[in-house]
């Protein structure tokens, strides 16, 4: 893997600190008047999501981190792992629960998802910003009452629980937001 | 802020018409008080042997400049007096918020001035874009013990070290001492600096003189006679007292090439002119140089240079 000069980095940039996968969230040069330049740094470890803050040697160097964004088919959860299929060469690859996280509420089988692999090994799945997925349990809807503005839970097919407006009903696809997980509008079907 | 062609200046107009204002005040101010302005070159076949330093080198010519001191003094040594310029300089490899690889220095010497007459002067010429403001002077010994509770001149490496890693997460665990102090000022000490009024710097170690001369401090203490100026925790000028002695600049340089060598970077040419017009005899004098494009980007209240200058360097 290549090596990477602080003088190379920039956001979105994956490189290996501590031994673990991270990806740069921001760069800023400082210098103390005269004397050591250094880059304070702020990186999320993608293992453990948590984010970093390190101040390194200007002109030092780290290794880059074999990580790689790919786009996949969710094809099914046999119980312990999730499949995944790179749809141009049919390659599969399995993720635990633990690796799928909370992305596994939004996961419908046959869909598009990002699947971060690392050394070739899935190490994160992000399902898509929007999907469309069915309301399969919601307290029945009042018809007309598209402007009080309350709400009330709604359970989708894949697990997840959103706030709905008050006319939505049962059977219903809603289009939902995957990153702030919530109710974006109805989907005519 | 909206999104300009590529062809247009970062800097909004008025900025720079405020800039041209700041720069006519500071003019104004050297003129009435007699100082001669000068013009160095900016391209010379030597440069500075400070190993933080990366001077850009121009094939068959040199290097472009980092600062117009060497020329300046060899102005002094030949006795030009009291002398002031506003240079172009450049560094390799500083690019950020507050960094471009080409700035301004607002540079000026004062023949037999100490470094607390020439302090004085740098508070005036920075309220002449500031405004009026308050002053205050730290020694760097006080800051550290009043913000870490350590006495950077006396303390141990190790720590030096263990305050890094409590308060700067260091990607790193292999530092000399000054890269641990410099660390802390610039994570712990700097962003206290000048919140309300114009913050100076004093006595710094004697591994951080550059070119300042040596004296003892009120402690007894070897220290640098060396000063910086901070504002809303930038730093904006750098300042010493002088060094005159020929020998001791030499082992000086000697040690940066030394230093240059282990870190495996480039060696440079020694300015051999300098340290002859240094050995036929310097002035005593104080010296300072203070970042111009700095001192306009906190006049104007903006938060990086890109809105002051015209055209900063992209990289491609």
């Amino acid at each position: 893997m290549a090596t990477y000069s602080t003088n190379e980095f920039k956001s979105g940039l994956k490189v290996m600190l501590e031994g673990d996968p991270c990806t740069i969230l921001e760069n800023e040069f400082v210098k103390p008047g005269k004397g050591q330049a250094f880059n304070r740094v702020k990186l999320r470890n993608l293992k453990t999501n948590r984010v970093w803050e390190k101040t390194f040697k200007s002109g030092d160097s780290i290794e880059g981190a074999d990580v790689i964004d790919r786009d996949m088919q969710y094809l099914y959860n046999d119980g312990e792992f999730f499949h995944f299929m790179e749809p141009e060469n049919f390659e599969q690859h399995q993720a635990s629960s633990a690796t799928v996280g909370d992305a596994a509420l939004w996961l419908r089988e046959q869909d598009t998802c990002t699947v971060t692999l690392y050394n070739g090994a899935p190490l994160a799945v992000s399902p898509p910003n929007f999907v469309e997925l069915e309301i399969v349990q919601t307290e029945p809807g009042i018809r007309g009452d598209t402007a009080t503005g309350g709400t009330k839970p709604a359970r989708l097919s894949t697990g997840a629980t959103v706030k709905v407006p008050l006319f939505v009903n049962e059977g219903e696809i809603i289009k939902c937001d995957t990153r702030s997980g919530e109710y974006v509008s109805r989907v005519k079907s | 802020m909206p999104t300009r062609p590529a062809w247009q200046a970062s800097a909004p107009l008025a900025n720079l018409r405020r800039r041209a204002e700041i720069v006519a005040r500071i003019r104004a101010y050297f003129t009435a008080q007699g100082l001669l302005e000068v013009d160095t070159p900016q391209l010379c076949p030597a440069t500075v042997t400070d190993p933080q330093l990366e001077s850009l080198a121009v094939a068959g010519y040199g290097y472009l400049q980092t600062s117009p001191e060497y020329a300046m003094k060899r102005l002094l040594a030949a006795g030009s007096g009291s002398i002031w310029q506003i240079a172009h300089v450049f560094r390799g490899n500083e690019f950020g918020r507050r960094h471009n690889p080409e700035f301004s220095l607002l540079e000026w010497y004062r023949v037999a001035f100490t470094p607390e007459e020439l302090m004085a002067e740098v508070a005036t010429v920075a309220r002449l874009a500031l405004g009026e403001l308050g002053c205050v002077s730290h020694r760097y010994r006080d800051l550290f013990r009043q913000h870490l509770a350590l006495d950077p001149l006396t303390c141990s490496s190790a720590a030096l070290r263990a305050a890094a890693r409590a308060h700067a997460d260091p990607a790193f665990d292999d530092a000399d001492r000054d890269t641990w102090l410099e660390l802390l000022m610039s994570a712990v000490i700097e962003p206290h600096l000048g919140r309300d009024e114009l913050c100076f710097v004093v006595d710094y170690p004697p591994s951080q003189a550059a070119l300042a001369r040596l004296r003892s401090d009120a402690d007894g203490q070897p220290v640098a006679a060396r000063f910086e100026l901070y504002f809303r925790g930038v730093e904006l000028a750098n300042g010493y007292h002088e060094l005159l002695d020929g020998g001791e600049q030499r082992s000086r340089f000697a040690a940066d090439l030394r230093r240059r060598n282990e870190l495996g970077l480039p060696a440079v040419a020694i300015d051999e002119d300098f340290l002859a017009a240094i050995d036929s005899g310097l002035p005593d004098c104080s010296g300072v140089a203070l970042g111009l494009d700095r001192l306009v980007m906190l006049a104007l209240g903006a938060e990086s240079l890109q809105e002051v200058l015209p055209f900063p360097f992209a990289r491609r």
